[in-house]
């Protein structure tokens, strides 16, 4: 059991547009069975932050290629990926680099 | 990796510890640093590694390649993008360093505001330029600031490449080089000989001869009429791909046109590799094969007196990403003509979608398309005298490489059917009005061309293939701006003259007979 998280979600490069134009969320995410990674973050970003054309942002279980996502500044590609477990008071951002965000 | 060892329990901690001490791996430079980015196959470069390899980078294409000669005057080409923000930034600090390492040319800045072809509202505009503003005060370099409207008062002459022979051989960077620090030499002895008070303001002076604000394009906005006649332009285009062409087109014209305005005889943009990448299968897609050369290499001479170099091609967008973010590099962010658009409505688009995913199931895809891109070679087909001189395409530029008689091509199917609906225009047309470039002249002249029979094949017969393939997506030429239109007629009188005098003129072959 996974206890209840506060972590800091960011968009930058244009992804901010589909989450009505804001950049900076704080997130409260709920207890829950399995631990919370970036895999489900995900899956709780599209339900419940995302306003409009999830195809832009999200494919599949990941997000589109050409966004880039930093777990605390760092490149998420030294932290697992999906795969990281997300602490108290991380902080994801996520940078489209895609023509037009 | 098993962040979550240390943290028996929720550890709260503030401000979140930056980067966490789990990550196994150390920067592959120096070995100590915590990693904070993963570069090409998997190296992982800490803060400070990382940025010595940027910069190196940057600094590394210019000096290799020896095409900005010390003193010259160069255009920065800004969109507010993370690409151009992070060259400009490259040179802002690139001037700062100590002499040895400093960059010696000297810089301003364009931002070309397309808001009106992307449909943002004036106040939305004003909000962007006014920011695009407080961050080029910042930088202190001299700059422009246009509204892309102004390509409706450009004078034809923008469409003419002015030849410049001779810059770009070794032997003209070494003397300019040599020349650049005897002057340095002299100004030092000059300042020295002065009293020593008067120094640090004219070491400034000297690192913006040209710091005057003038007042170009910065000076009111954009009459509504032509913000109206640019957004009618681009609503009537039927298709994005299109769009997406004729942005680019219109844009480097303008930029082109205010490098010669100002005297810079060189325009940096920022394209990265990956964008380049992008680029190069986008424009095979288009139909502009025989130009990638010029549309994807380091430097791009087409426009003759000033050439576009890209100085940022050797840097991916993720480093682009991870740098401006790592040391604060300001952008603005502004929604493009194809902000929102799905992923299949352009073939941009869809380049761009394939590219990225294919590279992140083969991460060195990116690398090898635009290795390619270096590859290629600016050469005109052998026996064929295309040239500066030749004739080129009226709106992409490019010198017309090809073979018109040869009707196996789909271009020489197009020209020749084009051909034989093309009307002779009469000898002895007066071309003086055409030359003096007033909107109101050229549309006069325009309805002119009209009036003696299908203005749409005059233009059509001067573009290259991929051109003519996107121009079929606007219903009318009408609304293109009237220095298109006017050259079209100017080159077309040109044309119809010159075959009129052909058979009184002696060629070498007959002299030598």
């Amino acid at each position: 059991m996974a206890a209840p998280l506060c972590v800091k979600v960011e968009f930058g490069g244009g992804a901010e547009l589909l989450f009505d134009g804001v950049k900076k969320h704080q997130v409260a995410l709920p207890g829950q069975e399995e631990p919370w990674d970036i895999r489900n973050l995900l899956v709780w970003i599209k339900k419940n932050l995302l306003k409009e054309r999830p195809e832009l942002f999200i494919q599949g279980d990941s997000v589109r290629p050409g966004i880039l996502v930093l777990i605390n500044d760092a490149d998420w590609e030294l932290l697992g990926e999906l795969d990281y477990q997300l602490q108290d008071q991380d902080s994801i951002l996520f940078i489209s680099t895609l023509h037009g965000g | 990796c098993q962040a979550g060892e240390d943290y028996a329990g929720p550890a709260r901690r503030e401000p979140p510890p930056v980067p966490r001490p789990s990550r196994e791996q150390k920067c592959v430079k120096c070995a100590e640093g915590l990693p904070v980015v993963v570069i090409r196959a998997g190296d992982a470069f800490c803060r400070v590694c990382f940025k010595a390899f940027y910069v190196h980078k940057f600094r590394a294409m210019l000096g290799k390649n020896r095409v900005i000669f010390p003193g010259e005057k160069v255009l920065l080409s800004w969109s507010g993008g993370p690409s151009s923000s992070s060259m400009v930034w490259q040179v802002l600090e690139g001037l700062s360093q100590d002499s040895a390492k400093r960059l010696r040319f000297v810089p301003g800045v364009i931002y070309v505001d397309e808001g009106a072809a992307c449909g943002q509202s004036l106040e939305d505009r004003q909000k962007t330029v006014a920011e695009v503003k407080r961050i080029l005060e910042n930088t202190g370099f001299p700059w422009h600031v246009v509204a892309l409207e102004e390509v409706f008062s450009l004078p034809p002459s923008v469409l003419c490449c002015t030849s410049q022979e001779s810059a770009g051989t070794e032997e003209a960077y070494k003397a300019a080089v040599d020349r650049f620090l005897q002057q340095q030499q002299q100004q030092q002895q000059r300042v020295l000989g002065a009293e020593a008070g008067a120094s640090p303001a004219q070491g400034e002076a000297r690192l913006h001869p040209s710091h005057g604000r003038e007042p170009s394009g910065t000076a009111g906005y954009p009459t509504a009429a032509q913000t109206e006649a640019l957004s009618r332009l681009f609503s009537s285009i039927k298709t994005l791909t299109a769009k997406e062409e004729l942005l680019q087109t219109l844009r480097t014209h303008l930029i082109v046109h205010i490098a010669r305005v100002h005297g810079y005889c060189k325009v940096m943009t920022g394209e990265t590799c990956t964008r380049l990448a992008i680029k190069l299968m986008t424009n095979l897609a288009l139909g502009r094969g025989a130009f990638l050369a010029w549309d994807t290499g380091f430097s791009d001479e087409r426009h003759g007196d000033v050439v576009l170099v890209r100085p940022m091609r050797d840097h991916t967008l993720k480093e682009v990403a991870f740098y401006n973010h790592l040391f604060r590099v300001p952008s603005v962010f502004t929604p493009a003509i194809d902000t929102k658009a799905p992923e299949k409505a352009s073939i941009h688009r869809l380049m761009e979608a394939f590219i990225l995913r294919l590279q992140t199931l083969f991460p060195s895809t990116v690398s090898t398309v635009y290795r390619t891109s270096e590859k290629l070679v600016k050469a005109p087909r052998e026996g064929c005298a295309a040239g500066p001189s030749g004739p080129s395409c009226l709106l992409c530029m490019c010198a017309l490489d090809i073979d018109t008689a040869d009707s196996a091509t789909a271009f020489g199917a197009q020209s020749s059917s084009h051909l034989s609906q093309m009307p002779s225009a009469e000898a002895g047309m007066p071309t003086q009005p055409c030359c003096a470039a007033g909107e109101g002249q050229a549309q006069s002249c325009h309805r002119e061309v009209g009036k003696r029979g299908d203005a749409r094949a005059c233009i059509t017969e001067q573009l290259c293939y991929s051109c003519r393939v996107n121009m079929k997506d606007l219903p009318s030429l009408d609304p293109l701006p009237p220095y298109v239109l006017a050259e079209a007629q100017l080159r077309s009188q040109r044309g119809s003259v010159s075959e009129e005098i052909q058979e009184y003129l002696i060629t070498d072959e007959e002299e030598d007979s």
